[in-house]
């Protein structure tokens, strides 16, 4: 393992990092604990097979989600990845909407459509998390690029994980941002694994912040359990992009506490080496930290996390009473269906009597759709038998 | 109405675009000082300037890619990639990304992107430089195909695609860059996606072309009628998605005979598609199997007489049309 990451007690100095004005630091605090506290909801509801799927959570990446995306005005844009149900709490998404998608319901902020892996909130301007590896980097450039043609100083932070800088986007992507100087910060969330491959395994050079060197774009570190140095190194990168259209790779160090997916048995790494990482819990360091600074009485504290698994609870009563999807709306914004274009977009060949996919919604449900099916599925998705696995489980299994 | 050449068409197209909607602009290798590798491109950065007309790095992912991401947030780009060939590098951003997007985002966000590219054998290019790919792009929801064949229909649907609030791979191809055909001028030339073109109307048989064969097919046509004394309706797509089925469906209960010529491969190609849908649809008007005319199932050569045997002529089109009708 590289130096950086070798020894996480090393790092454990005491913040210099400058603490926000009490109420910011207080909301920092309170955000971090809201995901912690969401993200465990979301594994108990996935063991439970509530939620279907694959499930990457962040527990142990709080500081670098809130730490970077505090550093954003709310005009600017957020794009991320698979792990990114942090992402859309961060930017004001009601965890309710979030739990929701999760739960594959209408009331999720993709309307169900997207899952875990793909959560979205336009109005929030969180352009999305992606489920290719990579995939975002282009997206984000291009996003970076219509601010820069629109002539405004919005700027756009691109998070990605650390297996995320060996794949082709990212050197295209950097070349690109560089040539064309975009306003758009790089962040890679080095939890130090590719899935279960260790840094080391994956990268020739395993120090990620000189990979965009060689395509102009300077690097800097941060240590990614400090939630302030994180802010403070990512505000730095967002004034340079929109100041001075120059990107940087900002590349922060932690650690996910958990598995890569709730799918994952952890072979690759030890049990040791997740607990001297556990020591360093962001949220712990931090509430201590403005405790200690009188920022924030101990009951505050606890009252803080109280409210956010009170959150959480609601967001799970939100998810649980929103319906699912109707089966008359599976073929919904496939297309935009404007004035331009006529005739067959979709064809739905699953039902007697072949006919367009957009026509479905003037058609009674029973005609075009397996209802029995479709109830059939609703009930097993609604009801908690921990017994069943979820079609990815099985997935796995059948691999091995 | 002007008669002008198919490259010069969509030149045409781009300049009014620009000129019409600020968010529009074009990205791709080689569109602006070097004008493009087909000269499409001719003159627009002069006119228009580095900052709407971007020369990019040979990187198909990522441009496909960032034009997703403008297009997300209001702009319109117009996206050129070299050949068709090349966009096989930018498969995860027209797929995963492009189309997808607005779907698996509940519907939140339109993705008004442009994806030029020419395809097509003839050049002696070889393998890497001569597919026609189409059907690969007809069979992802989500994306607009298009595949216009001459240069009135290139200039209208690439100002229908730059309009349209949905990914469009708009497909032309090398040998039509250099032919001729009447344009509208203006906002008059705009058309309409999910519209076929009769080419030509006839009684015995109906024959479907697709890009370039839309071409072949009508002087394959106009020889039978010459030769045979059949009269051929000729029908170009133009568009495969939105498809216009009801036009080839009308005919094909007319003529009760369906060939449909394409340059790509025969395997899950333009033609399979159209022979499943024609038999679901139209099965007991038919009075011969729907016959396919396509490219050769391999690699392109590179020498010369090989690569012209590896695509459709008139002449394999005239035999298939004649195959349905019993004649060997």
């Amino acid at each position: 393992m590289a130096d950086h990451s070798a020894s996480p007690t090393q790092q454990q100095d005491r913040s210099e990092h400058p603490l926000p004005e009490p109420d910011a630091a207080r909301e920092w605090l309170r955000t971090m604990m809201l995901i912690r506290r969401f993200e465990e909801r979301a594994g108990e509801m996935y063991a439970k097979a509530k939620i279907g799927g694959f499930l990457h959570l962040a527990i142990g990446e709080e500081a670098t989600i809130v730490g970077g995306c505090r550093a954003l005005r709310d005009d600017d844009y957020l794009i991320s990845t698979y792990r990114s149900h942090g992402h859309a709490l961060v930017r004001g998404t009601p965890p309710g909407a979030v739990m929701a998608e999760l739960f594959g319901r209408e009331g999720g902020c993709c309307r169900g459509r997207g899952g875990s892996m793909h959560m979205f909130d336009l109005q929030r301007r969180f352009m999305g998390g992606y489920g290719i590896v990579g995939g975002n980097l282009p997206l984000g450039a291009g996003i970076a690029l219509a601010c820069e043609y629109r002539e405004t100083d919005r700027a756009t932070l691109c998070v990605f994980g650390d297996g995320a800088v060996n794949q082709g986007t990212f050197g295209e992507t950097a070349n690109l941002a560089a040539l064309w100087q975009l306003p758009i910060v790089f962040m890679v969330t080095n939890n130090q694994f590719g899935m279960g491959t260790a840094l080391e395994r994956h990268s020739a050079v395993t120090d990620l912040m000189r990979r965009g060197e060689g395509f102009g774009i300077p690097g800097v570190r941060c240590d990614g359990m400090d939630v302030a140095e994180t802010y403070e190194t990512v505000s730095e990168a967002l004034r340079a992009a929109r100041e001075e259209r120059r990107p940087t790779l900002v590349e922060a160090i932690t650690y996910r506490f958990r598995g890569h997916s709730m799918a994952d048995p952890e072979e690759y790494r030890t049990k040791e080496q997740v607990e001297e990482w556990r020591r360093r819990d962001p949220i712990e360091v931090f509430g201590s930290r403005l405790v200690e600074a009188g920022v924030l009485e101990e009951d505050e504290r606890s009252r803080l996390d109280r409210e956010a698994t009170e959150e959480v609870d609601r967001a799970v009563e939100f998810a649980d009473a929103s319906p699912f999807p109707a089966p008359e709306s599976l073929y919904d914004d496939v297309y935009v269906l404007g004035d331009q274009v006529s005739g067959w977009y979709a064809i739905d060949e699953r039902s007697p009597g072949v006919h367009k996919g957009e026509d479905e919604r003037g058609m009674a449900a029973e005609d075009v759709h397996d209802l029995d099916r479709y109830r059939q599925a609703a009930a097993r998705a609604d009801s908690a038998d921990e017994a069943e696995p979820r079609p990815a489980d099985r997935a796995q299994e059948d691999e091995g | 109405m002007a008669v002008m050449r198919y490259r010069e068409a969509l030149n045409q197209a781009l300049r009014e675009e620009m000129h019409r909607d600020e968010a529009v602009f074009l990205m791709g290798e080689d569109i602006g000082v070097f004008q493009g590798a087909f000269k499409v491109t001719a003159g627009l950065l002069e006119e228009f300037g580095e900052r709407r007309v971007r020369d990019t790095p040979i990187s198909e992912n990522t441009i496909v890619g960032a034009g997703v991401g403008a297009a997300m947030v209001g702009l319109r780009p117009v996206v050129e990639l070299m050949t068709i060939n090349f966009s096989l590098l930018a498969m995860d951003q027209v797929i995963n990304h492009a189309a997808h997007i607005r779907y698996m985002f509940g519907g939140q966000v339109k993705v008004p992107l442009v994806v030029r590219m020419p395809q097509g054998a003839g050049h002696q290019l070889g393998p890497t430089h001569s597919h026609c790919l189409e059907a690969m792009y007809l069979q992802v929801p989500g994306l607009l195909v298009a595949v216009p064949s001459t240069p009135g229909d290139a200039k209208g649907l690439l100002k229908a695609a730059i309009r349209d609030d949905n990914p469009v791979i708009f497909i032309e191809h090398e040998y039509l860059y250099g032919q001729r055909g009447e344009v509208t001028d203006g906002d008059d030339g705009v058309m309409r996606f999910g519209e076929a073109a009769v080419r030509r109307q006839g009684s015995d048989v109906t024959i479907v072309g697709i890009s370039r064969m839309a071409i072949t097919a009508e002087r394959a046509a106009q020889a039978m009628a010459d030769e045979h004394g059949l009269e051929a309706e000729v029908i170009d797509p133009r568009t495969l998605r939105p498809l216009d089925l009801d036009t080839i469906l009308a005919s094909v209960r007319r003529t009760n005979r369906c060939v449909v010529v394409e340059e790509g491969w025969p395997h899950g190609g333009v033609g399979a598609n159209l022979a499943a849908l024609v038999q679901e649809q139209a099965f007991d008007h038919l009075d011969a199997p729907v016959a396919r005319v396509t490219g050769a199932d391999l690699p392109m050569p590179y020498s010369k007489p090989l690569e012209d045997i590896a695509y459709p002529h008139e002449a394999q089109v005239v035999d298939a049309v004649r195959a349905t009708f019993g004649d060997a």
